[in-house]
């Protein structure tokens, strides 16, 4: 979508820098994505779809209780890269991602990790709602009865915990026993969210997450974004530059399935090093 | 647009005329269709309905020239039946679960569904004479159970199929979203899948069930027939299929009259089992 830019290109990246500077975030978008604490290290990493090649030796850091934004043209290979950060495309057989990625020194990707433990710690949530076929009140504590023996009460809590951070709660606190696919788009969105954040992730992965959503419900899933930063490793791929200049603190442009540049969002936004980052945000080309 | 001062007439025309054949067409391949099942339907309620009364649900199978009614060919049609999908439905719930949500890496997979679909459309006398085989002629004796078994044969194919096609119906980012929470594959395919797809299997198994209760040829072979009423599944069993198939041929006007009383029967309840069917997948969505 966004990258079909062509008219609307110069007047988004001028959004863009007005958003930083609302944002009044500028205090650690300053410093590089190096000089942070890292949680997610990613080293030569290579994925194949059988045998496409589709990502091409990925080197990138992810800082910790940050928010970091991958952007590029479809097709470039955001949401190939996210998907490796908790191995789901080992779903599907054919895919197979080689190098490393390093969560909380320890590689990932090695074959003995516990592919279940590893999607608790690391939680995603899609492009489309996918809200389970049951209540909303299952739909949130589902994940947790798979790690946690709680007592009703304590499941009533963090159920009513996990839809108050994502701002949820008001809207559905009378239609819990709802069937959870009932619930509008924009609502079942922050539903998944909720149910990803309840079961206690470190890392969040967010794949297009606002790309079905109307402009109120976008806001209001950005508006978690930021809050959710605080205690959250947030990863967030979009196609909506303005999205990622509003909402994140790093930003990694890639293109053809190479990561071209990553950098703190405002010298990504202001000041790109490369050529094909600052065409891609001012909507030259993509 | 002015499109219109473009247009080729004859083109234009052409469309219309191709359009207006191929809607003829399918009209009249549609009422020759209907009027094949309406007349069957028709002579079926006109011949049956009339010795369709009480007697026929509370008495059972009469001697020639004296009265009587269906019963223990009713009863042991709903037990055989019963019992065949009690015995095919878990299977082949589970065969259709792993081929769809567990056969992604198999190889055996594609055989697996190429023999299903062999055994979907096998003729039923086959299977008939299969179980015939394996336990008429062991047990020395027609049962219950062997007609049980041929007609769990007929339904599993059918209940394999549409479990898989149901289930793979259900969108892959639902299965993403629950193997990203950290749930193991078979708590997604039963907590999730399974709910997600439950109408539709449901239906299968009721397709099933409709298939089969009709089925006569390989109960001829294994259940056969009962005089009387039947006290265990271990000896030969009345049915309304063979009854049908017996009472029809025999040269007695009162049996052929039962036996189209029992033809009804067995329409009106597939008839009845196809829109529980229909109404069900409806409101199950």
């Amino acid at each position: 979508m966004s990258e079909n830019n062509s008219k609307s290109g110069p007047s988004l990246l001028e959004k863009g820098f007005a958003s930083i500077k609302q944002n009044g975030q500028a205090g650690h978008q300053t410093e590089g994505p190096d000089s942070l604490p890292l949680k997610m290290e990613v080293k030569n990493l290579d994925f194949y779809y059988g045998k496409f090649h589709a990502l091409h030796s990925i080197n990138m850091g992810v800082p910790e209780n940050r928010v970091t934004a991958i952007i590029g043209p479809s097709g470039c290979g955001k949401s190939t890269l996210i998907r490796c950060f908790n191995r789901i495309y080992e779903l599907y057989p054919k895919q197979r991602a080689t190098g490393e990625i390093i969560l909380d020194g320890r590689n990932i990707l090695d074959p003995k990790e516990d592919l279940y433990l590893l999607r608790a710690q690391v939680g995603m949530v899609f492009q489309k709602p996918t809200p389970f076929p049951m209540s909303v009140y299952d739909n949130i504590a589902f994940g947790v009865r798979l790690y946690e023996n709680l007592s009703r009460q304590e499941m009533d809590e963090r159920v009513e915990w996990a839809l108050k951070k994502s701002a949820l709660w008001k809207e559905v606190k009378d239609k819990l026993n709802q069937i959870g696919t009932a619930l509008s788009g924009g609502q079942q969105q922050r539903l998944c969210i909720a149910r990803a954040i309840a079961v206690r992730p470190e890392v969040v992965l967010l794949d297009e997450p606002c790309s079905a959503l109307d402009p109120i419900s976008t806001a209001k899933v950005e508006e978690l974004i930021d809050e959710l930063s605080d205690d959250y490793t947030i990863i967030i791929v979009t196609h909506n530059m303005q999205q990622a200049a509003r909402v994140s603190d790093f930003t990694a442009f890639m293109y053809l399935g190479k990561l071209i540049e990553f950098d703190s969002t405002d010298k990504m936004f202001t000041n790109p090093k490369r050529k094909e980052t600052e065409d891609y945000i001012t909507g030259r080309f993509g | 647009m002015n499109g219109l001062r473009n247009i080729d007439v004859n083109l234009y025309r052409k469309r219309r005329i191709v359009n207006f054949l191929i809607l003829t067409c399918s009209i009249l391949t549609t009422l020759f269709g209907l009027f094949w099942l309406v007349w069957l339907l028709a002579t079926l309620f006109f011949h049956g309905f009339r010795y369709l009364d009480l007697s026929v649900f509370t008495q059972p199978t009469p001697p020639p020239g004296e009265s009587g009614g269906l019963a223990n060919a009713i009863a042991g049609s709903v037990l055989i039946t019963f019992m065949g999908v009690f015995l095919g439905a878990p299977i082949g719930v589970l065969a259709g679960t792993f081929l769809s949500e567990y056969s992604i890496r198999s190889r055996i997979a594609p055989v697996i569904r190429f023999v299903n679909d062999v055994l979907l459309s096998a003729p039923s006398i086959i299977l008939g004479v299969f179980v015939y085989e394996i336990v008429v002629v062991p047990t020395g004796h027609f049962s219950g159970w062997a007609g049980s078994l041929a007609l769990a044969l007929i339904a599993l194919p059918i209940i394999v199929r549409t479990t898989e096609d149901m289930l793979k119906l259900v969108p892959n980012t639902v299965r993403e979203a629950a193997c990203a929470l950290g749930a193991p594959r078979w708590k997604v395919t039963v907590a999730i899948i399974y709910r997600a797809a439950k109408a539709g299997i449901l239906t299968g198994i009721l397709l099933a069930i409709a298939r089969i209760s009709g089925e006569t040829a390989p109960l001829l072979f294994t259940a056969l027939n009962n005089q009387f009423w039947s006290s265990s599944l271990n000896e030969p069993v009345a049915n309304l299929p063979v009854v049908i198939f017996q009472f029809a041929m025999s040269p007695y006007e009162d049996w052929q009259n039962l036996a189209w009383a029992g033809a009804l029967l067995i329409t009106i309840s597939v008839l009845m089992l196809n829109i529980i069917v229909r109404t069900f997948l409806r409101t199950g969505k």
